[in-house]
């Protein structure tokens, strides 16, 4: 494997996040400004302290100036990097990277979307100019293409399939409803989630995240200075990055069962981490629930489940808030929403309550290693992160 | 020897039952039912349909001149031909041009392509297609269907049925009538047209052709006529005193009358059942009249279409009389809360023409994998630069898996997306059309047709979508 990493070489000092959900009295810039001072604020710093900035946003905003103006960012460097879905823990990577290598002390990652401004119902994505033959399918119509192939492949009869789903979902909200900053904090009976009316078949409404706004910021120094800015940091024991060759919508030889980015992004994760068994080494996770069948086939490709069996660990519990491996105890994109930009940073700052235990009635008993993963674009064409943090050295 | 060596045709999967618009409009019935162009077909997309399987026997790079008869052409100023062109891989080297303002213009196509065919050598396309446009409650509505017929006309060997005579016949008169701006066309009170034009106008260029080719009436196999108003070629029939089996079906109850695309029609729904030489009067009469006797020869034996009209009466699904009017924009809905479909831009449509309209993809040459759209570099072996074109519109495949979208904008929610897997090899995630969206399954047999996504800023979209085999 290429990539080195960076274990143990930076902490996250300071984090913020808004809550998620249909700010109609805020824009980006206001929503941008608040994660940005709660960061600050719990670091101890000010904007004037930070030497950085990386900003992730899809489309609510195009170049630095996008936060230099709100916040009036004293003449230093702001870039705007966008990953699709996976914007937020871009950002999030390429801070961490600079302040790494020492070009920075100081830097922040800082995330937003601003997407109930559109008009229309769910994300929309402008083209550019083209020929008029990619197919224009929305995101729950494309990722509902695993749903039929995992069932198929695996032998689960529909209703059971959509039962798995259902429960996903129902977890999800389930957690969601333990978190003050969630879109949606309120837990959903299994049958509503079931009969809610479908998006893309077998997908219903409630299978689908939250359109959202929000923004969420991290605050990273090397992790030797940790300390002078927070008693208890977190620390980056991995962070990769993969963009596949988009073989899934031109090969026979893709399925509908996996995502090879997220297989080679986790790999590569793992190994910068030295995790030799994800299923008992993670202690939690935040994962890309863009869409049920999304996370059921993470769990598989993230190495929680055997090929073919997360459909059963689902059903057991197992990544329920009291299960042994909690995934989006935060409540997911589910839940907690989906706005694209601050999403990745949404996950880690779940990360950061969680492994300073101050995530309140959803904390997960005295957790070590936490993962996050998002993932931006479709079955088989995509690119894909994924982290580990911890709350300790070494 | 001139004459037709091959030809395809087209009939849209959805009917119209008459009962169904009856119904709701608390008008009459007429019996039977009428064949629909679904909501992302138009003349040319069936036009296309037709041509791909008439030039398939001969092989499009022969083709050297188009002609494209519609009497509802989808561009007002812009090729049409070029469209139908693109779809058939026909070569860039060739004469195209519409022939529209007339449903006549069918059998015109088809007489200028042979007297092309006859000239110049190379042999020639003729495409006949109609998206007839009734007012609801009007005769046309219910009498008229869509469809599409395909005829390559060459001089030599390979004819399957040969041009013996033709005579052709124009005069002034006012019938039907359409503005450009206008969508539903006018007629004069019919009793004028019909004592007056239709049926002395049908005579006299039926008369004219059996006598340059001394054939009398009852040598006839089969008497093909067409007329804006059916009663014309009845009272010629009559006239003429032909026996029931020399008069075939009008396809009135399957089809409907289809506008420029009907004589072809009829003509290829008769060929598959006649026998080498037996002579055929082909004749239509509107805004002037042109016949045709035909001689079929030895060759027609061998000549199987790819999809006969018989099988694609068969093959057929209902749409309701609310579908259709919201299909042909009769009836205004409601914008669904997504943006609309951008139109497509004219450079990167240039840039992909075989890809956009032919479905041309590429082939690796160094490892052999068919891959779609063409890439610059394998997706297999990732060889760089060594791919060779290779088309897919004619393949069948495998659905793989599929979407049922019901977010997406469209005419006819909701969109069903399929990755197909061609026999072959090759993938390609596309739309499927034709089909019912609850029946849909892993492993059924798809074919490829070219069809008009959507129209954006007026701009039609034209591309290619799956469709459960016919």
């Amino acid at each position: 494997m290429a990539s080195k990493g960076i274990r143990d070489r930076v902490a996250i000092v300071g984090m913020g996040c808004t809550k998620f959900g249909e700010h109609w009295d805020k824009g980006a810039e206001d929503l941008l400004v608040d994660a940005a001072y709660q960061a600050c604020e719990s670091a101890g710093l000010t904007p004037d302290d930070i030497d950085a900035y990386w900003l992730g946003t899809m489309g609510s905003g195009i170049s630095g100036l996008t936060l230099s103006e709100p916040l009036k960012i004293q003449y230093k460097p702001v870039t705007r990097v966008e990953n699709m879905c996976a914007t937020g823990s871009e950002a999030l990577r390429q801070a961490c990277y600079a302040v790494a290598c020492g070009a920075f002390d100081v830097a922040m990652a800082i995330g937003v979307e601003k997407l109930k401004d559109s008009g229309f119902s769910g994300l929309v994505v402008t083209n550019p100019p083209n020929d008029g033959t990619p197919a224009a399918m929305t995101p729950p119509a494309l990722f509902s293409l695993l749903a039929p192939a995992y069932f198929k492949k695996y032998g689960l009869d529909p209703d059971k399939g959509k039962d798995v789903l259902s429960r996903i979902a129902w977890k999800n909200h389930r957690n969601g409803a333990r978190n003050p900053k969630a879109q949606f904090q309120k837990e959903v009976p299994i049958e509503t989630i079931k009969n809610s009316p479908k998006i893309a078949d077998p997908l219903g409404i409630m299978d689908c995240s939250g359109v959202s706004d929000g923004s969420a910021a991290a605050i990273v120094v090397r992790a030797e200075d940790a300390h002078k800015y927070c008693k208890n940091p977190i620390f980056i024991k991995a962070l990769s990055f993969v963009a596949g060759p988009a073989e899934g919508p031109l090969s026979p030889e893709y399925d509908f069962t996996s995502f090879p980015e997220v297989v080679a992004s986790a790999r590569d994760a793992y190994a910068q981490a030295g995790i030799s068994n994800a299923r008992e080494q993670i202690s939690l996770a935040e994962v890309h629930d863009c869409f049920t069948p999304t996370e059921l086939v993470l769990y598989e490709d993230l190495g929680f489940s055997p090929r073919g069996t997360a459909w059963q660990d689902v059903i057991d519990g197992f990544f329920d808030l009291e299960g042994r491996l909690p995934v989006n105890p935060d409540g997911g994109l589910k839940s907690f929403g989906h706005p694209i930009g601050a999403s990745g940073l949404r996950m880690m700052y779940e990360m950061w309550l969680q492994l300073r235990g101050e995530a309140g009635q959803r904390q997960v008993s005295n957790p070590k290693l936490g993962l996050t993963h998002n993932l931006g674009g479709q079955p088989g064409r995509c690119v894909s992160f994924v982290s580990v943090v911890g709350n300790s050295m070494g | 020897m001139t004459g037709i060596v091959s030809y395809g045709s087209y009939i849209p999967y959805r009917r119209l039952k008459r009962a169904a618009i009856a119904e709701v409009l608390g008008v009459a019935a007429t019996k039977g039912e009428r064949a629909v162009a679904s909501f992302d077909e138009d003349s040319v997309s069936m036009a296309a349909e037709a041509a791909r399987d008439a030039v398939r026997a001969v092989g499009a790079e022969q083709i050297r001149t188009l002609l494209f008869a519609t009497s509802t052409p989808p561009y007002a100023e812009k090729l049409n031909a070029a469209i139908v062109a693109a779809a058939a891989r026909l070569p860039i080297e060739s004469r195209a041009a519409d022939l529209t303002g007339s449903v006549r213009a069918g059998l015109s196509a088809l007489l200028q392509a042979a007297d092309a065919a006859a000239g110049g050598g190379a042999p020639a396309l003729a495409v006949m297609s109609d998206c007839r446009l009734g007012a609801p409650e009007g005769r046309l509505e219910q009498a008229s269907g869509d469809g599409a017929a395909a005829f390559v006309l060459a001089a030599g060997e390979g004819v399957i049925a040969e041009i013996v005579a033709s005579a052709s016949f124009t005069r002034e008169f006012l019938d039907t009538w359409r503005m450009p701006e206008e969508r539903f066309g006018h007629s004069w009170e019919e009793r004028f047209a019909l004592t007056q034009a239709y049926v002395p106008l049908l005579g006299k260029a039926i008369q004219s052709v059996l006598e340059k080719s001394g054939v009398a009436p009852a040598a006839l196999a089969r008497v093909i006529l067409d007329a804006p108003n059916p009663r014309a070629a009845e009272e010629v029939a009559r006239g003429m005193k032909l026996g029931p089996a020399q008069l075939g079906d009008t396809l009135a109850l399957t089809v409907g009358q289809a506008g420029a695309a009907h004589p072809g029609l009829m003509l290829t729904a008769a060929l598959p059942s006649l026998k080498p030489g037996d002579l055929v009067l082909l004749a239509a009469v509107a805004d002037g009249a042109d016949a045709l006797v035909l001689r079929v020869t030895p060759a027609a034996a061998k000549f199987r279409p790819a999809h006969s009209v018989g099988r694609m009466i068969e093959s057929k699904g209902d749409v309701s009389y609310g579908n259709y009017l919201k299909w042909r924009q009769i009836l205004p809905t409601e914008p669904p809360r997504r943006p609309d479909p951008e139109r497509p831009a004219a450079p990167p449509m240039m840039r992909s023409e075989k890809w956009k309209f032919g479905l041309v993809g590429s082939r690796c040459t160094a490892c052999g994998t068919p891959q779609l759209p063409p890439q610059l570099v394998c997706v297999k072996c990732r060889t760089r630069g060594k791919m060779e074109a290779y088309p897919f519109a004619d393949r069948t495949g495998r659905i793989a898996t599929y979407a049922v979208d019901r977010l997406a904008y469209s005419l006819n929610p909701p969109t069903v997306n399929a990755v197909v897997d061609y026999d072959g090899g090759g993938r390609f995630l596309c739309e499927m059309t034709d089909c019912e969206p609850d029946r849909v399954a892993i492993g059924d047999e798809v074919e490829m047709t070219f069809r008009r996504l959507f129209t954006a800023d007026g701009v039609h979209n034209y591309f290619w979508k799956a469709r459960p085999k016919r």
